[in-house]
């Protein structure tokens, strides 16, 4: 510890603290633009000039390290002279016109210049204008002219999100923050760009003109869209969600938030909203009363139970349906007499259930992430998938070059750099990780009888070398290697790799209540597949669109249209539901109901709703307790979602400790590893090996409908991507559209060569409405000329 | 040839002939001797140090820091790649010696770092050279050929366990990219803009690792402080000042050109050497270290020697030592003028105080200069040059502010009469005369 004097006020600081820091411990404010404390330091505003006794020159405050017994002073006539020149040489070329600045009231250029400027300057010449610039749907560039030269937008792109796609042009005052020749800005990052910039220059597209700061209303809440569960705010101004803004907190999102998360409220005010429930009478749809639609869809739960028997009903619901949802849903099912409902959708392997010690989950804390210095990733479309886990796992390579090994599907850049990368098909990911597993099993001594076949291979000596080597180590488990036919094999090497290496084994994490979900004990009876490959009668469909997002969209439509009653419980009017569904009930959207998530590393979050739901959609807990009530099904008498939660804990035996974390988190299974390698898939004669990907804006029904991030370029039409030698194998050429067949289900796609796409295998995409009538996402898919 | 005299030359002596460039010529002139000794002898890093400290040879550059200082800040024990780089990035107005040094004496700039290499215990080398005069980079690859193949620099120098590469890098002609930060961030492929220093570089130098920058006049001195000793080349100056420096002379005397003379020669020896003022006229104020230093009135100037210190007690700098002369029928409106456009259009942009303070600095000048100079104006720009210096990531704030400031008070009464009669103090006729281009049209 270091002991520095601020203005006269003693503080001890940590070693190699700068004054900055030193003086936010001690509780000084030093004003500064360029200083971002999660960015590198630019030095290069000049605000936070401080005097520091002995030096002969105001000092940089947030470069220049605290030494011991410094004497620092913020506010002596030296550093009042320096800042006051620094704030009217920043407002010289700076327009003066607050009042119709979408920053205004939130500025920090504003609220500096009232502490620390002059009233009055000298300047009395011409201003400088710089053009406004195009970005794309998300970021404003369109008043440049308000740049103040911070660069933190600049190294905004080159740390964190690791593109540097704005870079500042030019010299002297013609300097200008500008997109490489005009591109957009496409990280999926790119909205924290809005945060970083302490000016009006980078805005948010989606919310400029629409609201001042001072009149919205901010309300806590968790974002639904990933693993991680961000903390947002919600911004509200008369019953309208006007933005979402990162809520800071180091150990989730830090002060950062992927696009989706920020941008997905543009869906919630839209024309797409169901706003009354809905039946389906003799063909024909009506808007009807709550009463109504609630008893309709208790008699034919009741109705097919008595005949059927309650076997015939299954419940579906969303993974990121909140923990109270999920387990009201059940007990319903449960007092209708049966145990059918899972909230896994995309996953196709579900050979380990039962023989779960616990619920799978990251194996560490999520901050954790950037001490690792060697790091196994399989089968993840990282950066899209997990945007703000990437942006760790950057950090650790950026900060002490951890070596980031991925052995995946497809070549898609996680824009961070990798020390080893192997590309294979989806069949293809047992032998890789196989290959790694045994290599391990050799330098350690260790016999592995049943790998004896798995060929060697370089890349896999690499990896096992990189996990042998260091002492901060993980296995981590994509999207892909959970939703893959051999996800249960796939485990069970992870598992015995972990042991072999001492490494923690953990998962990415698919949505974000996944692990909510398995802590309820939910999908232990029966699974998804089960419950859409042998039809039933009656389907509760909650909080997600099957033909979008099921791992075999077409198998799920075959089960929901012979049903006698599907009832799809949903924020949004959604057409393709009015072909199979014969009820559709207005969920409240995430902002409009209270719950909780469990987060990847089994934090428990819970949140209030930030306002009413739009017409008469209602929470989720609520419907399912009015309809339980409809049911006469006994125990629903909840008043709050809280009483939900604490009987859903009691019931799962799951208890949350003091900070936050659920207990039962566990990626061990009941069994010793089984490293037999399944026999391979018998592939049809000509057909391809699908992989699906879900972009980013596809994945699920609030994001497909948030306009702004439809029009990014990640949002692009699926096409059928192809490596140069299979379809030259196929005789099509590329920019061809073809029928692409699984199944009975097509979708016709442009074609489009992709050499990152492995040998045989088709790369097409999910969750978008061209390809939902396809089959399986990683199963045999046929190409046919049109 | 732009070498127009000497008094007890060093680094230009026998550059008569039109092959003084060549390896041939050089090593003729007793070239590479000292690097053969060096490493003959293997002759301790810290004693080549020494020698340099004893000659107090002080930075060519323009700060004038001392050689053999800095050199003793590269971290010996430190593994891995270190790094000598050469500042040929010259860019300031006035200022054009390093591009004669590389003209006609190359080998002298090459063995220099290499024997610098050997002192700091850099493996690699850069020469840095300005990007507006690309004949003189080919002509530096030439020589470094013809090094090349004579075993002068490359993998084990002569037999020795030495190894040193060197390499060209051109510039594009940004002033900044003089700034030796700037000029590494250069190098590095990136834009060169100054780096907050600490940590400097030689801690943190050309790709994170610990690296020396040297003025090219400061490196094509080392082979002839090894050959006379420091001592010897300390006498040629006086105390504190040692050798002979390079001086760039341009503006009006009759003969402008570069002149070696050792330090401490009085200016009015430099002026007579220039064959004194063109025309005869008077001389008005000099510009006595480039742009970047403050201008001196002729009076003052008159009385000086050339040498860090006396320059400095006049109120200005020594700097690169490129004199710039003006005579009485300079406008010294107009003439700072032109100093502000240039400051501010070569100022990087990066720091606040320099990218918005030299563009108003301008503006104001600019303005008076145009007859549209308002009352109080002065005062501003005093204020403005004040804010600049000092509170800047590199030194071309201070560079902008400095001249402004100095023109100012030496001259106010020009600037006030600007401001008051919207016309120049001095008559544009005597302006005219005094300017080659009215002259010829006329």
């Amino acid at each position: 510890m270091l002991e520095i004097e601020i203005n006269g006020k003693k503080a001890e600081v940590p070693e190699g603290s700068t004054i900055i820091e030193a003086a936010q411990l001690a509780g000084v404010y030093i004003p500064h633009f360029c200083y971002h404390r999660k960015l590198s330091i630019a030095a290069s505003c000049r605000m936070c000039l401080v005097e520091v006794e002995k030096a002969a020159k105001p000092l940089p405050a947030c470069a220049t390290p605290a030494t011991n017994g410094m004497r620092v002073f913020t506010h002596s006539a030296l550093a009042v002279k320096a800042q006051k020149s620094v704030m009217e040489f920043l407002l010289i070329n700076h327009p003066l016109d607050c009042p119709i600045c979408d920053q205004g009231g939130e500025c920090q250029l504003q609220d500096l210049a009232v502490g620390y400027g002059d009233t009055k300057s000298g300047f009395a010449e011409k201003k400088h204008v710089t053009e406004g610039k195009s970005a794309g749907p998300l970021v404003s560039m369109r008043e440049m002219s308000r740049c103040i030269h911070c660069t933190r937008c600049v190294r905004f792109g080159q740390e964190i999100a690791g593109v540097m796609e704005l870079g500042m042009a030019y010299r002297s005052t013609h300097s200008e923050i500008t997109t490489f020749l005009g591109r957009a800005i496409e990280s999926e990052l790119s909205g924290n760009l809005v945060d970083v910039c302490p000016v009006g220059a980078l805005t948010s597209r989606p919310f400029r003109y629409l609201a001042r700061s001072w009149e919205l209303v901010g309300h806590r809440s968790v974002s639904p869209h990933d693993s991680i569960g961000a903390n947002i705010t919600v911004q509200t101004k008369a019953g309208r969600v006007m933005r979402v803004l990162p809520r800071e907190n180091d150990e989730v999102n830090e002060c950062w938030l992927t696009d989706k998360d920020r941008f997905s409220y543009t869906a919630l005010h839209t024309e797409e909203r169901l706003t009354k429930p809905m039946l389906k009478q003799g063909g024909k749809w009506h808007e009807v009363s709550w009463n109504d639609a609630l008893d309709y869809v208790a008699h034919g739960l009741k109705d097919i139970a008595a005949n059927a028997g309650s076997d015939a009903l299954a419940a579906l619901a969303a993974p990121w349906a909140t923990v109270e949802e999920l387990y009201l849903l059940r007990k319903l099912m449960r007092g209708l007499g049966t145990d059918n409902v899972d909230y896994r959708l995309r996953r196709q392997d579900f050979s380990l259930d039962g023989k779960y010690v616990g619920a799978s989950w990251l194996g560490m804390k999520i901050a954790d992430v950037r001490h690792l210095d060697s790091i196994l990733i399989v089968g993840s479309f990282l950066r899209k998938d997990h945007p703000l886990l990437t942006q760790r796992l950057r950090h650790a390579v950026q900060k002490h070059h951890a070596e980031i090994n991925l052995i995946s599907v497809t070549d898609d850049d996680p824009k961070l750099d990798l020390y080893t990368r192997q590309n294979v098909s989806p069949a293809g990911l047992p032998l890789a990780l196989a290959a790694v597993v045994k290599e391990v099993a050799q330098i350690r001594g260790v016999a592995l009888p049943e790998l004896a076949f798995v060929p060697e291979s370089e890349i896999a000596k690499w990896i096992a070398a990189s996990l042998l080597r260091v002492k901060h180590k993980a296995i981590l488990f994509g999207h892909v290697a959970e939703q893959v036919g051999t996800a249960g094999f796939l485990h069970q090497l992870g598992l015995k790799l972990a042991e072999l290496t001492g490494a923690t084994f953990g998962f990415l994490g698919e949505a974000a209540n996944s692990v909510g979900g398995q802590l309820l004990g939910l999908g232990k009876e029966t699974n998804t597949r089960q419950m859409f490959a042998n039809p039933h009668q009656a389907y509760l469909l909650f909080g997600f669109e099957p033909e979008l997002d099921c791992a075999n969209p077409a198998e799920a439509l075959t089960a929901l249209k012979g049903a006698k009653m599907t009832a799809l419980f949903t924020p949004f009017k959604h057409a393709p539901a009015l072909e199979y569904a014969d009820a559709l009930l207005p969920l409240a959207a995430f902002t409009e109901t209270s719950g909780t998530y469990v987060n990847i590393e089994g934090r428990v979050q819970s949140f209030a709703g930030a306002l009413s739901p739009v017409g008469e959609a209602r929470p989720g807990w609520k419907i399912l307790r009015v309809l339980a009530n409809t049911l006469n099904v006994p125990g629903f008498a909840f008043t709050g979602s809280e009483e939900v939660l604490h009987e859903a804990w009691q019931e799962a035996g799951v208890s949350v400790d003091a900070e936050g974390f659920a207990s039962g988190l566990n990626n061990n299974l009941a069994v010793t590893p089984a490293l037999t390698l399944p026999p391979p898939e018998e592939m049809p004669e000509g057909a391809l090996e699908r992989i699906a990907d879900v972009p980013i804006y596809f994945t699920d029904p609030t994001v497909r409908r948030a306009a702004p991030l439809q029009e990014t370029s990640s949002a692009a039409l699926p096409d059928a991507r192809v490596c140069a030698a299979t379809l030259a194998r196929l005789g099509i050429s590329a920019g061809n559209t073809v029928i692409v067949r699984q199944g009975a289900g097509t979708a016709r796609l442009a074609v489009a060569v992709d050499e990152s796409v492995p040998e045989g295998c088709l790369r097409v995409a999910a969750g978008h409405p061209l390809t939902s009538a396809l089959g399986g996402m990683f199963d045999p898919v046929f190409v046919e000329r049109v | 040839m732009s070498i127009m005299g000497a008094i007890n030359p060093v680094l230009t002596a026998g550059l008569d002939g039109d092959k003084s460039w060549r390896l041939q010529d050089y090593m003729a002139r007793g070239g590479y001797a000292m690097l053969k000794k060096v490493l003959a002898e293997q002759i301790p890093a810290e004693t080549i140090v020494a020698a340099i400290k004893a000659s107090v040879l002080r930075g060519r550059g323009g700060a004038g820091f001392p050689t053999g200082l800095k050199w003793s800040f590269m971290p010996h024990s430190l593994s891995g790649d270190k790094y000598i780089v050469c500042n040929t990035d010259e860019g300031e107005p006035g200022t054009f010696k390093d591009r004669d040094l590389i003209h006609y004496n190359p080998h002298a700039v090459i063995e220099g770092m290499a024997i610098g290499a050997y002192a700091i215990g850099a493996n690699r080398g850069y020469n840095y050279i300005h990007g507006e005069i690309w004949e003189l980079y080919k002509r530096f690859e030439e020589a470094l050929d013809e090094a090349r193949n004579a075993g002068f620099i490359g993998q084990s120098i002569l037999g020795s366990d030495f190894s040193f590469e060197l390499f060209a890098h051109h510039g594009y002609g940004a002033y900044i990219c003089g700034e030796e930060t700037a000029l590494l961030e250069s190098i590095e492929g990136k834009k060169g803009q100054p780096r907050f220093k600490p940590p400097f570089p030689a801690s943190f130098g050309l790709y994170g690792r610990p690296t020396t920058v040297n003025n090219t006049e400061t490196l094509a001195s080392i082979p002839f402080i090894m050959q006379m000793g420091g001592e010897a080349f300390l006498n040629l100056g006086k105390p504190n000042n040692g050798g002979t420096k390079l001086f760039s002379v341009s503006g009006h005397v009759n003969r402008p050109g570069n002149y070696e003379l050792p330090m401490g020669t009085p200016f009015a020896t430099l002026m007579e050497m220039c064959g004194g003022m063109r025309g005869g006229r008077k001389l008005k104020a000099v510009i006595p270290g480039g742009s970047s230093s403050p201008v001196v009135p002729a009076e003052t100037i008159m009385k000086c020697t050339l040498d860090y210190d006396s320059i400095s007690k006049a109120g200005s700098m020594l700097g690169s030592g490129a004199v710039i002369v003006m005579d009485e029928t300079v406008c010294m409106v107009k003439a700072l003028e032109q100093l502000s456009r240039f400051y501010h259009e070569e100022s990087c942009g990066q720091c606040t105080p320099c990218r918005e303070g030299t563009g108003w600095l301008y503006d104001i000048v600019h303005r008076i200069e145009a007859g549209e100079g308002r009352a109080g104006d002065l005062e501003i720009l005093l204020r403005i040059s004040e804010n600049i210096a000092g509170r800047t990531v590199c030194a071309l704030g201070d560079a902008a502010a400095m001249p402004v400031e100095s023109f100012v008070r030496h001259f106010r009464d020009e600037f006030m009469y600007h401001i008051e009669h919207k016309t120049c103090l001095v008559p544009k006729e005597a302006q005219w005369a005094g300017s080659d281009f009215y002259c010829a049209e006329a």
